[in-house]
């Protein structure tokens, strides 16, 4: 069977006065209707790139792209800016981070909704409307009749970030990215967000990728996670591989930076040393061996050899120098035991 | 001055209403009760946190304590003095044990000022002596929170944002405070960042006996950091307790949602978790619920809770909660005030 | 909303008398606080010749010897029912609105004014719509294709329009395209548009682009910088993600948001130039407002440069006015606050 979505060797660079911007460095993956991508990864990992990528929206900047996009059967990289953007909309479509700024704070939320129908539905206004109505009161919104003519600052943030799914999936798409979609909300609103979109992707049978740093939504919703460091894809596998068994020195670090609430409180978070990367100045080698404890048992190979994507067992994928044994005997022994006492 | 049994901050019905006008005269047609009577005291020594969501007052209430904004009612007494409506100029040298962290590390740091005089401001602002000049205090101060004194000379732009985060604290820590309100210390940090940070407050409170207010809206962070936590809803405190108590066995149903909404880094648990959905948005501080303000999204609300307002009452030792149907609570509660008329 | 345009109107309203009270002080006040008389005033409102009798007599008469509160009372009378004015030799009527009475010119101020109005705002208007939609266009290209040679060469040309004077360059237009070529209309040409529009449109053609060349610079500008502003925004992303055409991208969502800052800009420039375009009017010889006051000036005609002053005053409040009642039309946010 073909994967619904499969990016093969993505490569986003930008060329900048300061050098060039290696956002997305060769990362590779796919996802099936009905399934749940999660891609993790701090400020200046590439993620947000990445999504922006398949949906064409780096066509017209500066960015050089290589690789391959494969949507149900068309390639998007190589294709025409008119194909893409016939699909953006209709067969692909985003939700951002901010709903107040996503949104024209001209137009009514109804307008937008209509805009983003009738640019691929040949139809009256009035049908749009109509149309429109019934997507605000499919995603939870109570008096959608009256609030369709509203502006998107007269809407709390909970409800303008439904108005916003409302708009991404009014033309029934079969793949939906959502970058950040909770990250600006309270607690209890993201809660009903997720499910929101649990149902909705249910309901639509839509392939999902859900881009966060936040490991509790990732953990929420996904069936597969991603993590990516300096552009790169430094783990993947499903969402268990990543949780029980995870095999990448900076996925421990994420797992242990964080205080949790399942489990019992340690005297010190342990955080990873140093900070993110820059993109433009990758550290030589595998990119993450500056903050890595463990960079020197791998005779030499940290900073000059960038390690490749290896599988350690069914479908679970490392990028790193130490071998296999040797992570799972560390993380059987010194970090799960640390973690769980937590 | 303080004794030991005595609080360094306290807090008596304290609120703060912006007033609200309309027409053409402008008159004052209602008020945003922000902050609408609160009580609550901070030991020397420890960390008191104060989660709630957006809209909660938690924010305002940092404000009010710093002075930064003055309260409309109520009563704030730092230190033994009342400093509810004291001038600028006699709050002056009380700045100097009182600062404020702020939350974002792009914008609390003025763009034109070096490190160094950004840090060593508060020596020229209080006009204090230092024993071999300010430069050499503020570099001390620099590498207190890990930063290299020798980048005295360059601006923020130059550091990364959990680095401009350290100069934010750097600053507050110039003048020796004895209380520091953090507001949103870590939330625009990346997570692994947000763990250092976490632990440097950690540490140089131990270091320098340091008492701290930690306004936060991750659960998770707080309870790591804090001694004792107050939940806010609405302007109001809810719930107050000691950490281990408030997140072991919550009282009040607020607290308990917002518990019960955190994403959990853990996919099985998601699938047998019950959790508590909340319908709606918070309402509007304009037009707070009468009575209890919960009611409206509360699943336990009944007749009384429309009608009285559950008074802030000690059900356990330390543990206050404002609830006429706390869970959780011991035997001998007192059982919930009746009208008047009943 | 309704509030929100009672209160702009109210503000207006209270602002133009103001202004009225400032210039009246200006003319008749603050000469007196410097040492003029009565008799000094009344001095120019009759010839040369007059006698130091007969100057006291038209002082008494023009009322200068009452107190300035009861002058300015008068006045404001005069503008709302019309006024004479008894010399003493002659009596002269000066009908609703009164703005003042000319000795010099042996004529009520308004009318004048009136007349001269009709030029200026055909100069004002034409250009006006020359140079915003010229500016806007050239900015909108110009933010679209950032540091490219056409965004450069637009922006130098625009410089140079906006740092060259008028005379400079209307007086080169002139002998080039009128003298020279012969294809516009030499300068001091006028036909009204009622009785000719499109000689009207011919005469006016030179005089149009060469103040719109003048003011195009800013606006071209300001619209490029508007149009990097928004096109920068996250809502113009999410256009592009719904799968709209580029084009529509750029008018409907980075256009519309780009030009609530040009407007009042656009409201305030338009207001002052109906002053009067004083260079402009002078170099291709049009008797405009400008010319008029600058006339009046030279003549030392006090109430003709006040009728000038008043008009000009009002041309501005008025066109503030309409620019914030505007701004509550294409933006959303101020009206529903």
């Amino acid at each position: 069977m073909n994967d619904f979505l499969e990016v093969k060797d993505l490569r986003i660079h930008f060329p900048t006065e300061d050098g060039l911007v290696r956002s997305v460095d060769g990362l590779s993956f796919a996802l099936q209707r009905g399934k749940t991508l999660g891609i993790v990864g701090e400020s200046g990992s590439g993620k947000s790139v990445t999504s922006l990528g398949i949906l064409g929206l780096h066509k017209g900047s500066s960015a050089r792209i290589s690789g391959e996009i494969w949507l149900d059967g068309t390639e998007l990289v190589g294709a025409t800016q008119e194909h893409v953007r016939g699909l953006r909309g209709k067969k692909m479509a985003m939700i951002f981070q901010d709903p107040l700024s996503a949104m024209h704070p001209y137009y009514t939320v109804g307008d937008q909704i209509i805009e983003a129908y009738r640019i691929h539905h040949d139809v009256t206004k009035k049908v749009a409307r109509k149309h429109a109505i019934e997507m605000l009161g499919r995603v939870g919104i109570p008096e959608p009749a009256r609030r369709v003519d509203d502006y998107p600052h007269q809407f709390s943030g909970g409800m303008r970030q439904r108005a916003m799914i409302a708009m991404a999936l009014s033309n029934d798409p079969e793949l939906l990215i959502a970058d950040e979609p909770t990250t600006a909300l309270d607690v209890t609103v993201q809660a009903q967000i997720l499910d929101l979109m649990r149902d909705l992707q249910r309901e639509f049978n839509s392939a999902l990728i859900i881009i966060t740093h936040d490991l509790g939504v990732v953990a929420e919703l996904s069936d597969d996670i991603l993590v990516m460091y300096g552009g790169k894809c430094i783990e993947y596998g499903t969402s268990d591989d990543i949780f029980y068994r995870p095999e990448h020195p900076y996925t421990w670090g994420l797992l242990g930076s964080m205080p949790r609430l399942d489990r019992e409180r340690t005297e010190r978070l342990m955080p990873i040393k140093g900070s993110p990367p820059s993109l433009i100045n990758v550290p030589p080698g595998c990119a993450f061996h500056p903050r890595c404890p463990y960079a020197e048992r791998t005779a030499g190979k940290a900073d000059t050899e960038v390690p490749a994507l290896a599988e350690t067992e069914g479908g679970h994928l490392v990028r790193c120098h130490m071998d296999k044994t040797e992570r799972r005997d560390l993380w059987d022994n010194e970090i799960k035991p640390v973690l769980e006492t937590q | 001055m303080t004794t030991d049994n005595e609080p360094l901050l306290s807090v008596q019905g304290m609120e703060k209403h912006f007033p609200v006008t309309k027409g053409l005269l402008k008159r004052q047609v209602g008020a945003v009760k922000a902050v609408d009577g609160i009580d609550f005291e901070v030991f020397k020594g420890e960390t008191l946190g104060l989660v709630g969501e957006s809209g909660c007052g938690k924010s305002t209430t940092g404000r009010l304590v710093t002075r930064l904004l003055e309260p409309t009612a109520g009563k704030i007494v730092f230190e033994g003095q009342d400093i509810t409506h004291m001038k600028q100029g006699r709050l002056r040298p009380l700045r100097r044990d009182m600062q404020m962290i702020f939350q974002d590390p792009y914008s609390s740091l003025n763009p034109r000022h070096t490190v160094g005089a950004i840090v060593g401001a508060p020596f020229r602002i209080q006009d204090v002596k230092t024993e071999h000049g300010i430069k050499k205090a503020v570099q001390e101060i620099l590498e207190l929170v890990g930063l290299n004194p020798e980048h005295y000379n360059r601006y923020p732009h130059e550091f990364s944002g959990g680095q401009r985060q350290r100069i934010g604290i750097a600053r507050t820590l110039a003048l020796k405070p004895k209380l520091i309100i953090a507001d949103e210390p870590v939330s625009a940090l990346d997570v692994s960042i947000q763990a250092q940070v976490v632990n440097l407050l950690e540490d140089l409170q131990n270091e320098l006996d340091l008492t701290y207010v930690v306004i936060a809206h991750d659960l998770s962070v707080v309870r790591h950091i804090s001694d004792r936590v107050a939940v806010m809803y609405l302007g109001k405190i809810v719930e107050i307790a000691d950490r281990k108590r408030l997140y072991a066995s919550p009282m009040h149903p607020y607290t308990n949602a917002l518990l019960s909404a955190v994403p959990v880094p853990d996919p099985k648990t998601r699938k047998d978790r019950d959790r508590i959905r909340l319908t709606g948005d918070v309402p509007s501080p304009l037009n707070p619920p009468p009575a209890c303000r919960f009611h409206t999204r509360c699943w336990k609300a009944q007749d009384i809770c429309k009608k009285v307002e559950p008074p802030l009452a000690e059900l356990a030792s330390g543990h206050r909660v404002a609830c006429h149907f706390p869970e959780n609570a011991p035997e001998t509660a007192a059982k919930p005030t009746e009208p008047a008329d009943a | 909303m309704g509030t929100y345009i009672i209160r702009r109107v109210i503000g207006a309203v209270a602002m133009l008398v103001i202004v009225s009270i400032v210039t009246f002080a200006i003319f008749f006040l603050v000469p007196r606080l410097a040492g003029a008389t009565p008799e000094g005033f009344a001095a120019r409102y009759v010839g040369r010749t007059a006698t130091d009798e007969t100057i006291k007599l038209v002082a008494q008469r023009l009322g200068f010897y009452d107190p300035i509160a009861v002058q300015y009372g008068r006045f404001v009378k005069g503008i709302v029912a019309g006024t004479e004015y008894d010399t003493g030799t002659t009596v002269e009527h000066c009908p609703a609105p009164c703005m003042g009475y000319s000795f010099i010119t042996q004529q009520p101020v308004w009318p004048n004014l009136l007349d001269r109005m009709r030029i200026t705002l055909s100069l004002g208007i034409g250009a006006a719509i020359l140079w915003a939609l010229g500016g806007m266009a050239t900015g909108v290209l110009s933010a679209l294709r950032r540091g490219s040679f056409f965004d450069r060469t637009a922006m130098g040309v625009a410089l140079a329009g906006v740092s060259l004077p008028i005379f400079f360059t209307g007086m080169i237009a002139m002998a080039f395209f009128s003298y020279g070529l012969g294809w516009t209309a030499p300068g001091g040409a006028w036909v009204d548009i009622t009785i000719d529009p499109v000689m009207w449109a011919y005469n006016l053609i030179l005089p149009w682009i060469t103040l719109a060349l003048l003011f195009a610079a800013t606006y071209a500008r300001l619209t490029r910088a508007g149009m990097l502003e928004t096109m920068g925004e996250d809502y113009i992303r999410t256009a592009r993600a719904k799968g709209l055409v580029e084009r529509k991208v750029v008018v409907k969502h980075g256009l519309r948001a780009a030009l609530t800052p040009l407007l009042t800009v656009f409201g305030l420039d338009f207001g002052l130039l109906m002053g009067g375009a004083v260079l402009t009017e002078k170099t291709f010889s049009l008797n405009g407002l400008g010319k008029y006051a600058v006339d009046a000036i030279e003549n030392n005609d006090l109430p003709a440069v006040m009728g000038v002053t008043l008009m000009a005053a009002l041309f501005v409040v008025v066109a503030s006015l309409i620019v914030d009642l505007l701004y509550a039309v294409v933006d959303p946010r101020v009206r529903l606050s």
